[in-house]
């Protein structure tokens, strides 16, 4: 009964139900896309970084930190064995990193020197264009350093770097290939070159600093190595996009909060409004409790129909989204979105929509009831006169 | 001999204003008996509508009791109050009170859903109520597209639909002009006549006095005068 009375008195209110079911869709509509936004960028980020840099986990040579760059000069060894085999059975690829100075436009800048095998396929990485045909000594960059640095595709730049028994030395490179990534790992101010080339140049045969796997066969330290897995890397993605997530809660929250402001304040007004009504349903034998129902279902069946009118217009659109994804520019890894293409993807799971549905009912129903509670003290003469009982 | 329906012994209603009180009802001794149609007249103030709201439930008095049906109304909690209005008792405002955002049928229907009648029964009662008052023509119209006299049908409807034993008409004709008002209180005798249920009214309109068969004068709270009138 109390459902059917509730869903003719909203029903009845007509405009100003409107109004209210239409804000409150919007925050439903506004909070789910924006999580699927964040869930997007996530999934998004996290497969570029695996495709370019990390695959399925890395094991480090125990003295290399990346970010401490002193390291460098002694984070290097032996593959050992077990690896060897991996790398031999396209499993596994070695990098070894070296820091390096060249000298774009006649300035000295510090660079990381890496090298890679060039017939790997486990990166995105185009080591194709590392292959030594003549005496040349192929590198690839990314579209990131070839800006900063002003370098171009045949330009030939000079390395100067320490080999292993500190002894500088330099040679010339030629920019074989720039590579456009939006991973800034494998790009900020790097070098690729052969691995075998660098091997020889810091006189480290068989050695490297890391070495990727696409496999999770082995996930145990090796012997002067640590076994670094993808949940390990991924971490600062992660702790970024939850940083994000907590800043644009702060949105919706706000959001939210404006909703319920339009559910509390047509509570608010219709216990004001309607105490007339009210007195005289109480006279009719209606129960006190029955009305606090009546009033916290009114406000209820406004998040339910937010649901519906939300539907209506946000399902195409999410969909929308999910299709032609979002442009956000071509700068986006200026601003540290590391991962990102130019436009982002949202990815809408059932648990997203059902939480959001559900938090927005749970909220909805504690706004409605609270202004509803003042029923309670109401007194059938004083409503059928349109007054409040004190 | 004709049962009791409503008991009235030594009650007294005051009300708080500022530092004193304001008695409203003064050592009231009444007994209403089933199927009469009475009418408590009075000037304005004097009590009438607060001694109606005391039999409806709808308040308690200060002093004395007071019993409806067998039933003491100021033990009543909450929700027994609620379920003899709901039962029992039908109500008749000066100013209709109808529920603007339903029709017609639904405000006449509201009080069966109220008692968890069904659905068919619901539809049977109705119709049979709104063809008592003459508006079956209006039976899908909100109360903003009836006429004064219309909404004062369609709240006797209303208040008859459920058959109580008791009618409680608060000033039923001061809203209406004189020809509405006879076909009005035509119309509520005459349901008591065919189905025996109780009217008390409060009214200070003239035109009802022609109608009722006890008629009761408070003046001040007290009562004046309690005399049966029209060969009641």
């Amino acid at each position: 009964m109390l459902f059917k009375l509730a869903y003719k008195n909203i029903i009845g209110a007509g405009f100003r139900t409107w109004l209210n079911v239409f804000i409150l869709s919007l925050a439903y509509f506004a909070i789910i896309s924006l999580q699927g936004f964040f869930v997007g960028w996530s999934e998004e980020a996290s497969r570029e970084i695996k495709a370019w840099d990390i695959a399925e986990g890395q094991f480090w040579q125990q003295s290399y930190d990346p970010l401490d760059p002193f390291t460098l000069d002694d984070a290097h060894g032996v593959i050992p064995a077990e690896l060897a085999k991996q790398v031999n059975e396209n499993k596994a690829v070695p990098i070894l990193l070296t820091p390096a100075t060249i000298y774009p436009d006649g300035r000295m800048k510090s660079v990381l020197l890496k090298g890679i095998k060039t017939e790997q396929q486990i990166l995105e990485l185009p080591t194709k264009y590392l292959q030594t045909i003549t005496n040349e000594i192929p590198a690839i960059i990314g579209s990131k350093t070839a800006k900063s640095m002003h370098m171009k595709v045949g330009d030939f730049v000079t390395i100067r770097w320490r080999d292993k028994n500190g002894v500088f030395d330099a040679i010339d490179v030629k920019i074989a290939h720039i590579f456009s990534t939006t991973v800034l790992t494998v790009d900020n101010n790097q070098i690729w070159i052969s691995l075998s080339k660098l091997q020889e140049m810091l006189e480290m045969p068989d050695e490297a600093t890391i070495i990727v796997c696409n496999t999770t066969e082995i996930i145990s330290d090796l012997n002067g190595w640590n076994y670094k897995s993808c949940s390990f890397l991924l971490k600062d993605l992660t702790v970024m996009i939850k940083t994000k997530t907590i800043g644009s809660s702060i949105f919706y929250i706000l959001l939210l909060f404006m909703a319920m402001i339009a559910i509390f304040d047509t509570q608010v007004l219709a216990i004001f409004r309607r105490r007339k009504e009210m007195g005289t349903m109480m006279a009719l034998g209606i129960r006190r409790i029955q009305l606090i129902a009546l009033f916290t279902l009114e406000g209820i069946f406004h998040a339910l129909l937010a649901i519906i009118i939300g539907a209506i217009y946000g399902i195409p659109l999410l969909n929308y989204f999910q299709k032609v994804g979002m442009a956000i520019g071509t700068s986006a890894a200026d601003f540290g979105l590391s991962g990102i293409t130019d436009s982002l993807y949202p990815v809408y799971g059932w648990k997203l929509v059902a939480g959001t549905i559900i938090l927005v009912l749970i909220v909805t129903t504690i706004v409605s009831y609270l202004p509803s509670r003042k029923i309670a003290k109401l007194e059938p003469t004083d409503a059928l006169r349109g007054k409040m009982t004190k | 001999m004709k049962e009791s329906l409503i008991e009235i012994k030594g009650v007294k209603k005051e009300y708080p204003m500022g530092k004193t009180n304001f008695v409203a009802l003064k050592n009231i001794e009444l007994n209403f008996l089933k199927g009469e149609f009475t009418g408590i007249v009075g000037p304005s103030g004097s009590g009438k509508t607060t001694l109606l709201n005391i039999i409806g439930s709808l308040d308690s008095q200060s002093a004395g009791d007071v019993q409806v049906m067998g039933k003491e109304v100021a033990k009543l909690s909450g929700k027994m109050s609620a379920k003899l209005r709901s039962e029992h008792i039908g109500f008749i405002f000066q100013t209709y009170n109808l529920l603007p955002v339903y029709t017609v049928f639904e405000n006449v229907e509201f009080p069966l859903l109220l008692l968890g009648m069904n659905k068919k029964q619901r539809k049977d009662l109705v119709i049979e109520a709104l063809k008592w008052v003459g508006l079956m023509d209006k039976i899908k119209s909100k109360p903003a597209q009836l006429s004064g006299g219309e909404c004062q049908r369609v709240a006797i409807a209303r208040a008859i639909v459920k058959k109580p034993d008791l009618v409680l008409a608060d000033e039923p004709t001061a809203n209406l002009d004189a020809e509405n008002s006879h076909n009005i209180l035509k119309m509520m005798k005459k349901i008591n006549e065919e189905t025996g249920t109780t009217f008390i009214f409060a009214t200070h309109d003239a035109k009802v006095i022609k109608y009722i068969t006890r008629k009761i004068t408070l003046l001040d709270g007290s009562i004046e005068k309690d005399e049966i009138i029209n060969g009641g």
